[in-house]
């Protein structure tokens, strides 16, 4: 018999006392393999307004473009010490930051590889369910050939590719634009 | 392409949109475009898993954080993490957090004007056992008012947040108490259209799991979504 996945409702405003235990803004320990990079920016309102009560979460691949999860069959290496999970807090004007390694590319559906990218869900009060949106690189060309970065209007891909810093080669601008022209792609995988 | 079992898609109406304008925040915040749809890849299918260690033993009993007994109603919050297809979820990871019995939160922002407790933070954590399992030792959350309306308050809930095998199964919901008046008035539990799915929110009472002269037991299971049976052709 089939049952109905349960209905989601929103974090609120008070989410900080469950989730803190869990804020991770550092994904990747000393040695693991990878170029690091800091990730940063802020979550926005339809007015403009930054966000100060948001969290985000992250997913992503190792450095080999391998998940740290068994339906990854791929045949690539393991990372000891990086699992690819990341929790983050907005602060009181709205910023979020944290720190990674690039990942490599991924298998796709389709057979060729995705373009190196991060999940991310974005919770916050407000929001019944959660936001899914991606984080790709600059400079990056498997972005070109990238099947879901084609799935999205070509006016609209910038907002889910970071953008480099000046003179901070390190740290990389993303943000997430819940409303307006500037409004970030987010995805349908059905919940 | 490559044959990919998706998740399944929510029943229609069984998952709120993000715009629900009887919750003020909502307005602002909501996305006006259309979410892109895509198939699933490595990345929706992966997602993150934790050792069971990372949850102290007493992060599930919520009455033994401090060094008295908080105030309130003692409870035991129970049920199981199962997917659509009825199985099991074993090894998730389940998150709580609620107000204390005076319906006040242990966070700067909440300016309810109600007692804190010096012996309740209100955050539990519990990894489902072999049979999707899981139990909390808490007490009964007390209704808070807030702003979203004139007399708004909120019925009494314990906010959930459990991971599930992959990032596609992320979810975070609220779990209330049967026979609470508050319920029919909330823009927050109303924000699901099908009345069923609204439903299947509220805990049920339960004997089995009540405690003789300790504490009354509450029943909340919850469904992850499961797999389509047939893969579909991306
Ligand atoms: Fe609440």
């Amino acid at each position: 018999m089939s049952l109905q996945a349960t209905t989601s409702q929103t974090v609120g405003p008070f989410f900080k006392i469950g989730f803190e235990w869990l804020y991770r803004d550092s994904l990747a320990a000393e040695g693991v393999s990878g170029t690091r990079v800091t990730i940063q920016g802020r979550v926005l309102d339809g007015d403009g307004i930054p966000v100060s009560d948001a969290m985000l979460e992250i997913w992503q691949a190792n450095a080999h473009g391998k998940y740290a999860h068994p339906e990854d069959t791929q045949d690539k290496p393991l990372e000891p010490g990086f699992k690819g999970y990341g929790r983050v807090p907005t602060s009181a004007d709205g910023r979020f930051r944290f720190a990674t390694i690039k990942p490599g590319r991924v298998a796709g559906p389709d057979g060729n590889p995705q373009a190196p990218h991060l999940l991310v869900a974005v919770f916050m009060r407000g929001m019944l369910r959660r936001l899914v949106t991606r984080i790709y690189f600059p400079d990056e060309p498997g972005n070109a050939a990238d099947l879901i970065l084609n799935l999205v209007e070509p006016a609209r891909r910038s907002t889910l590719i970071a953008k480099n810093t000046a003179g901070d080669p390190g740290t990389l601008e993303w943000n997430v634009v819940l409303q307006g022209a500037d409004e970030t792609v987010f995805f349908d995988l059905g919940l | 392409m490559k044959r990919v079992a998706a998740y399944r898609a929510p029943y229609p109406g069984t998952q709120p949109n993000h715009l629900h304008p009887p919750y003020v925040s909502s307005i602002k915040r909501a996305p006006t475009r259309p979410p892109v749809p895509i198939p699933y890849t490595l990345s929706e299918l992966t997602g993150p898993s934790f050792e069971p260690e990372i949850v102290a033993p007493k992060a599930s009993d919520l009455t033994r954080q401090h060094s008295a007994e908080p105030l309130g109603e003692r409870i035991i919050v129970s049920g199981r993490v199962l997917d659509e297809n009825n199985r099991p979820l074993a090894n998730t990871l389940v998150e709580i957090w609620q107000a204390n019995a005076a319906g006040r939160y242990l966070h700067a922002v909440d300016q309810h004007d109600a007692p804190l407790d010096p012996n309740f933070t209100g955050c539990g954590q519990a990894v489902t056992d072999a049979e999707g399992s899981y139990r909390f030792v808490t007490i009964r959350p007390g209704e808070y008012p807030w702003r979203n309306h004139y007399n708004a308050w909120r019925p009494a809930h314990i906010h959930f947040s459990l991971f599930g095998p992959a990032f596609a199964t992320r979810l975070v919901t609220q779990m209330y108490f049967p026979g609470d008046p508050l319920i029919p008035f909330d823009p927050i539990f109303n924000c699901t259209a099908d009345e069923k799915a609204r439903n299947r929110l509220i805990s049920s009472f339960d004997w089995e799991t009540t405690m003789p002269g300790l504490a009354l037991g509450y029943r909340f299971n919850v469904i992850l979504r499961g797999r389509d049976a047939t893969p579909m052709e991306e």
